[in-house]
Parts: structure tokens; sequence; C-alpha cells
């Protein structure tokens, strides 16, 4: 689960091991089982709300991945393909003959073929360059269709969108899904399918091939393999399981709208895959993860999330291309070297410090939009959980001495870490 | 999706569509021209980035924006006409930053975290002007000594501040392509632009010329926002709404070529313009074409088909046509080939 897409060269033994189609049993059995537990340990209807949400992005962000990660094309509008099957799947919920017939959990089949459709059709003109062109074909088609979800109003439903009902379905072994723990089930199931089914297919020649276009589109045409093709194949199982996606998000909330595939929903998938980091399989899935627990429980705490999401994300793009999961895999080096545990210290006394600082900086930031833009009169404000006059002096000074010290200690503890880094990283009689 | 569209138009929405005569022809051909070289601003910086970075910015439409409330803000205190030549120099020197300090440093990694990052770029600068701005219109007025009719046409009157848009526009036009074509520092550019090595082997510092075309680059999007904002409306969504035209235009014209972003950016203003302007309807054209209307016309599966007038498409027609585009000419109507 943890194989790195890009293979090393300098080990043509482990490169030919990477291509054989079994799926390592300990991950993913840790998955399945936690899949299994989780509604038991998070018992709230609104935990359940957040996991049936998580679950649907990761999918999402798996399906993503398929093309910027392990295909190289960055895709602006691929909420559409998401948001198609969707609408697919809340229209044969309404076709009343048709849907008792199918048990609900099939229709993830048809919302997934719907999405595969439209990417055969898009992507038979889009895949013939990667790289910039692709990125504003797919922006334009992606605004394009947006665009007609208001003009079309027979499958998209106009401003307000369409809405369903899941029960109508044939009922599956006794289970209706009339509640939110069975959808959670339903949801986990096809999580655990889908992205086994992504893992195999990127050990597919075709999925070798896909990383092999994406370094070398050049070298591969020479070696007899049509760069093209290899894209429109990936684009093509991208768009299903994006398909896939969006029906399990009509599945649960039972609606869709224009917003299910603006440019916004693309913009923000990006967001979460990029985060997690596109280099690793389990990337996407760590920032589909972090992304929906950021944005559901962040955005109630501050109006300002979206401000603090930017600065992170531009952050991450320029100083950590590898996103969380090329961080995390930064020590496996360390790791095989059991040296590991020598970092605990020196990150416990940088980072401890660095976030003291970004906490404080983010209280000035949340301060000065306070001054900015509350009401007259109303000067008493609350952050962490400490009520306060933002038009006095004191928790100015307070918030100013707390980020200057934090990131005072970061900058005088940073060649520690450094020190610490390399001693960790060399293995031990080497010469330094 | 915004109106791309000049605001004062709606007030002659009651002689429209009626009697399609040369004085109406005449006036949306003024309304598409402002929109087309409006457009044409942004897309001359966004293709000349292009062609020498090969990276796209997709935070171009966020510098336009970022022009039309730094000159809001001046225009408070020194009026509107220091902001058009400060805003911009602001716009201008934030670019030639973002370029130096940002897009350099994530160039090492290829153009796809390149584009990415310019993306993050347009939303951090969002919400920076969302969180010094808050999300309300601002009340960003044209001068006062252009608030007058400049003539009118068949009882149509055409403001000053348009003409004075067409103007500004057109002398950027000429004053770039003089630069380009007849200095010596745009020659050194237009050799950066195909043969980056050679230029620098000759004593050249590319990576400044790089830094200043996209600081000049970014400027122009200042200029246009400086003048559109009074009339479009400074709002935190301006760049959005205008962002994504702005990319169909320059793959319409073919990445990279200055004349291609001219006649997009002048073919994408008339087609919304007219097509806002007449309305024209699906179901006149069917039936010219022998379908027969289905009765009745709401239970039909096609009524959608049937019911769409021009002036509802008018904001999806650019896509539509930078799709066609895009399957019968991929390079765009003046680009390269290999571009």
């Amino acid at each position: 689960m943890t194989d790195q897409f890009t293979s090393d060269p300098s080990k043509p033994a482990q490169r030919m091991r990477a291509g054989s189609m079994v799926i390592p049993l300990v991950p993913w059995g840790i998955a399945a089982v936690l899949l299994m537990v989780l509604p038991f340990i998070f018992t709230a209807n609104s935990a359940i709300t957040i996991m049936n949400q998580m679950a649907i992005t990761i999918i999402f962000a798996l399906a993503y991945n398929m093309l910027l990660g392990q295909g190289g094309m960055l895709s602006f509008g691929h909420a559409v393909y998401a948001g198609v099957g969707g609408f697919a799947c809340v229209h044969i919920m309404n076709m009343d003959d048709f849907f008792a017939g199918i048990p609900l959990p099939l229709l993830p089949i048809f919302g997934g073929l719907m999405g595969m459709g439209l990417a055969t059709i898009v992507g038979s003109f889009s895949t013939r360059k990667a790289g910039t062109v692709f990125a504003m074909i797919s922006l334009g088609v992606g605004e394009l269709i947006a665009a007609c979800s208001v003009i079309i109003v027979a499958f998209f439903g106009g401003e307000e969108g369409i809405s369903g009902d899941r029960t109508y379905g044939m009922p599956f072994f006794g289970v209706e899904f009339l509640q939110q723990i069975e959808v959670y089930y339903l949801i986990a199931a096809w999580l655990l399918i889908s992205a086994a089914l992504m893992y195999l297919y990127s050990r597919t020649p075709l999925g070798r091939m896909a990383n092999a276009v994406r370094d070398n589109p050049e070298r591969a045409e020479f070696l007899g393999y049509s760069a093209r093709w290899v894209r429109f194949f990936s684009f093509v199982a991208s768009g299903f399981f994006a398909g896939v996606a969006g029906a399990l998000f009509a599945v649960n909330y039972e609606i869709l709208t224009e917003e299910n595939l603006n440019t916004t929903q693309s913009g923000l998938i990006l967001l979460a895959t990029f985060l997690g980091g596109v280099g690793f399989f389990f990337g996407p899935i760590l920032g589909a993860i972090v992304f929906t627990l950021v944005q559901t429980v962040l955005s109630l705490q501050t109006e300002l999330w979206g401000f603090y999401l930017g600065i992170v994300f531009v952050v991450t793009v320029m100083f950590f291309p590898g996103g969380l999961a090329g961080l995390i895999m930064m020590h496996v080096p360390a790791m095989r070297l059991g040296k590991l545990g020598r970092l605990g210290i020196p990150y416990l006394k940088t980072l401890g410090a660095g976030a003291v600082g970004c906490l404080g900086a983010a209280a000035l930031i949340e301060m000065t939009f306070h001054l900015r833009h509350a009401s007259a009169g109303d000067h008493s404000m609350t952050l962490y959980w400490i009520t306060f006059d933002s038009h006095t002096m004191l928790p100015w000074i307070v918030a100013i001495a707390v980020t200057l010290i934090g990131f005072g200690i970061v900058r005088a503890t940073a060649p520690a870490l450094a020190e610490a880094w390399n001693d960790a990283n060399t293995p031990d009689g080497a010469p330094r | 999706m915004e109106p791309l569209i000049l605001k004062q138009k709606s007030r002659r929405a009651s002689g429209i569509g009626i009697t399609p005569d040369m004085d109406l022809i005449l006036v949306n051909l003024i309304d598409g021209l402002v929109t087309g070289l409006l457009l044409f601003m942004l897309s001359a910086g966004l293709t000349l980035i292009f062609s020498m970075m090969g990276v796209l910015n997709f935070a171009h439409a966020s510098f336009y924006m970022l022009g039309a409330y730094f000159a809001f803000q001046i225009s408070l205190y020194i009026g509107f006409w220091m902001g058009l030549l400060i805003a911009p120099l602001v716009v201008g020197v934030l670019g030639a930053g973002v370029e130096r300090y940002g897009l350099r440093r994530v160039h090492q990694y290829g153009h796809v975290p390149e584009l990415i990052f310019t993306f993050g770029l347009a939303l951090l600068i969002e919400e920076v002007v969302q969180f010094i701005w808050g999300k309300n219109q601002m009340p960003y007025a044209t001068p006062e000594i252009l608030q007058f009719t400049a003539f009118s046409i068949a009882g149509n009157s055409i403001p000053a501040y348009k003409i004075f848009m067409i103007f500004i526009s057109i002398a950027i036009f000429i004053g770039l392509l003089y630069v380009l074509t007849r200095t010596r520092v745009g020659m050194i550019i237009q050799a950066a632009l195909t043969y980056p090595k050679t230029v620098e082997a000759l004593g050249h510092n590319v990576p400044l010329i790089f830094m200043g075309v996209f600081g000049v680059g970014t400027a122009l999007a200042g200029v246009a926002g400086v003048i559109a904002g009074p009339v479009l409306g400074t709002f935190p969504g301006m760049a959005f709404v205008l962002g994504s035209i702005v990319f169909v235009t320059i793959v319409i014209g073919g990445l990279g070529s200055l004349w291609g972003a001219l006649v997009a950016s002048l073919l994408i203003g008339w087609i919304t313009t007219f097509s806002k302007a007449y309305n024209l309807r699906m179901e006149d054209l069917l039936t010219w074409a022998g379908f027969t209307k289905p009765e009745p016309i709401w239970d039909s599966a096609w009524r959608d088909l049937w019911s769409i007038t021009s002036p509802q498409i008018a904001d999806i027609l650019p896509y539509i046509l930078m799709v066609l585009i895009l399957i019968f000419r991929p390079y765009g109507l003046f680009g390269k080939r290999d571009a």
C-alpha cells in the first residue's frame, strides 16, 4: 500500500515485483476492520455524517489521483464526472419501476458507468496532450457542463437541483437503508471495493504505463505505446470511480445541485488530494480524511478557515510538494536504521514551539479581522475559550509576544533539529 | 454566472430584438469592442507569460481583481486618476515578487506543480481580499469628469467612460506592440521566448527578463481591473467571473499567440454581446430546419432544447466555441502546431 509510484531505477528486481497483482493483506485488513469498528467508537449521528462524507471524498480523491499522481494530468473540472454520476443516480431513484427492481448497493455501478461515459466523450479530445493544455480543456469543459446545469433543466433540475428517495429501491437482504448507519456500511463497502480496484489498477501494465507516460511521454512512445491512449484509458477509469463517488453522494444526501458540478468543487478535490500527497497511493486517503475534518471542524470555529487553508496549501506546494504522505515517508530511512526515536525530542521542541507561534499568529489575524469587520460597538470577542476586549492593548501584546517567542524558539532550535535529522539518517559508524 | 457584459446595456433592453437595424448593430459593435478589449488586456499578459515560461498563471484574474481593489482604495484618498497610475504599478511589483519568490521556487518541481501553485495563489488572493475588504461590493464609481454621454446613436446613449475604456485599451495595445517589435528590450524578450539558453549565453539576465515580463503582464491585468472595476463591479468574485473566460480566450486564440489573443478576445466580446442583444430562439431555428414542435411542450424530453434562447446561452458560448476549436483545430486559431 505504500509503494512509491516513482520506481527506483537502481533496483530493477523491486521494479519487477511492483507489478504483481496481489493486495498486501495487513494494511487492507486493518483498513477493513477499522471501517467495521469505527461506528461503534464514534456513535454520534454527526460523527457518522462526517465519516460518510469522508469516505465519499476518499473515493473521489483516489479517482482524482489516478489522473494527477499516476498520470500527471491536472484536471480543474473533475467534479463534473462525479456530479453527472450522482445526477444519473438520482434520476434512477426517481424511476419507480426500474429502481424497485435493483437493490440500492448496485446503484453506484450506474453512477460509475455514467461518469465513465462522459469521460469517454470528453477524453476523446482532451487527452491528446497532458500538462497545461489538458488542464485548460478540463477547466473549459467543466465550466461548460456546470453552466449547462441551469439550462438543461430536465436533467440537472436548474437552480434547486434534483432530489430522490433511496428507500424505494429493492430491499437488500431486508435492509431498506432508512437509517444513517446502514448507509454508512454501504458506503464503507464501496470504499473498500473501489480503493482495492484502484490499487490493483495501478499495478496493471496499463497503470504502470500511465506512470511512464507521466514521466517521459516521448520515451514511452518510442517503446511502442501511444501516450494518448494510455492517458485516455486513465481518464476513463478515473471517470468511472469519480462517478461511483458521485453516486454514493446521491445515496447519502439524496439531493444534487449545481454545487456538485462547479469549479469550486473541482478545486476542493485538488486541494484535498495535493495536501495528502500525490506521490503515494495512501496520500489522497490521508488528504481526504484531514481535509474533511478541517472543513467540518475548523469551519465551525472560524470564519477565516478558507484563508488558513489557502496559506497551508500554498506553503505545501512551495515547500512540501510531496504533501502529508511525502512528509511521513521521509522518515522511512530513519526508521529502517532504527534511529527514529532520536528525532522525538528535537521534534517536540521545534514543532511544539512552531505550533504555539502559529496559534499566536492566528490570534493576531482573528483580532485584526474582528477589529475591521465586527459591527460597531461590538468590542468583545472570544478566542481559544477566552473572552476579551479586542480594542484594548493587552490581548495584542500577549498575542504578539506569543507569536514572536514561538517563532523565536523555532529559529533557535532549528539547527539542532537539522543535526538530529542528519544523525538519524546516517548509519552508525558511517563517516560523517 | 455573472454576465460579462457592461451594466449599461439593460437600459436599452426594450428596443432590442424587434428591428435589427444598422444603429443597433453599431451600438452592439461598440459594446462588444469594450468587452473584447477588456478581455484582451487580461489575455495579452497571460499569453505573454505563457509563451515565456510555459506556465499558465491561474492567478492572473486575481491580479485584475487586486488592481480594482487597490484603485478603489487609492481613489478614496487621492482620486481616480492617481489610482489608474499607481494601482497597476503596485500590482506589477506584487506580480514580480510572486514570480521571484514563489514561481521560481516551484519551477524546479515541473509545470504541473507550477499550475497548482498559481491555483492556490488565486484562492489565497480571494481570501485575502475578503479578509481586508469584506464580502460586499465596493462603491467604486467612474470619475465624475467622465459621467456624461459621449454621443448617442438612434436614442441609445454611449457613455463617455466606454469610449475612454476603448482608448485606454487600444493605447496599451499599440504601446505593447511597439515595445515588443521595435525596441531592443522587446527584441531580447522575443528572443528569450524562443531560445532562452542562447540569450542567456549572450550575456542577458534571462531570469530578470522573466520576472519583468511577469510583472508587466500582471500590471496589465491590474490596469484592466482599474478601468473595469467601476462598471463590472468590485467584489471578491470578480476574478472568478472573468478568470475562466480569459483562459478560454487564449486557448481559442492559440496558446502563446498575441494576435490570437486579440482576435479571440474580440470574437468572444462580440459573440456574447450580440447573442444577448438579439433574442434568437431555438424554437424558430428548429422550426425553420423543418422540425415540428412536440405538444404539449412541457411534457416533452426535448423541452429544454426548444426553450433555449440566445441570451440564455450567451455566457456559455465561449466554452462551446472552445470545445469546437479544440476538436477541429487543437492548436487554436493562431497557435503553432506544437504549442
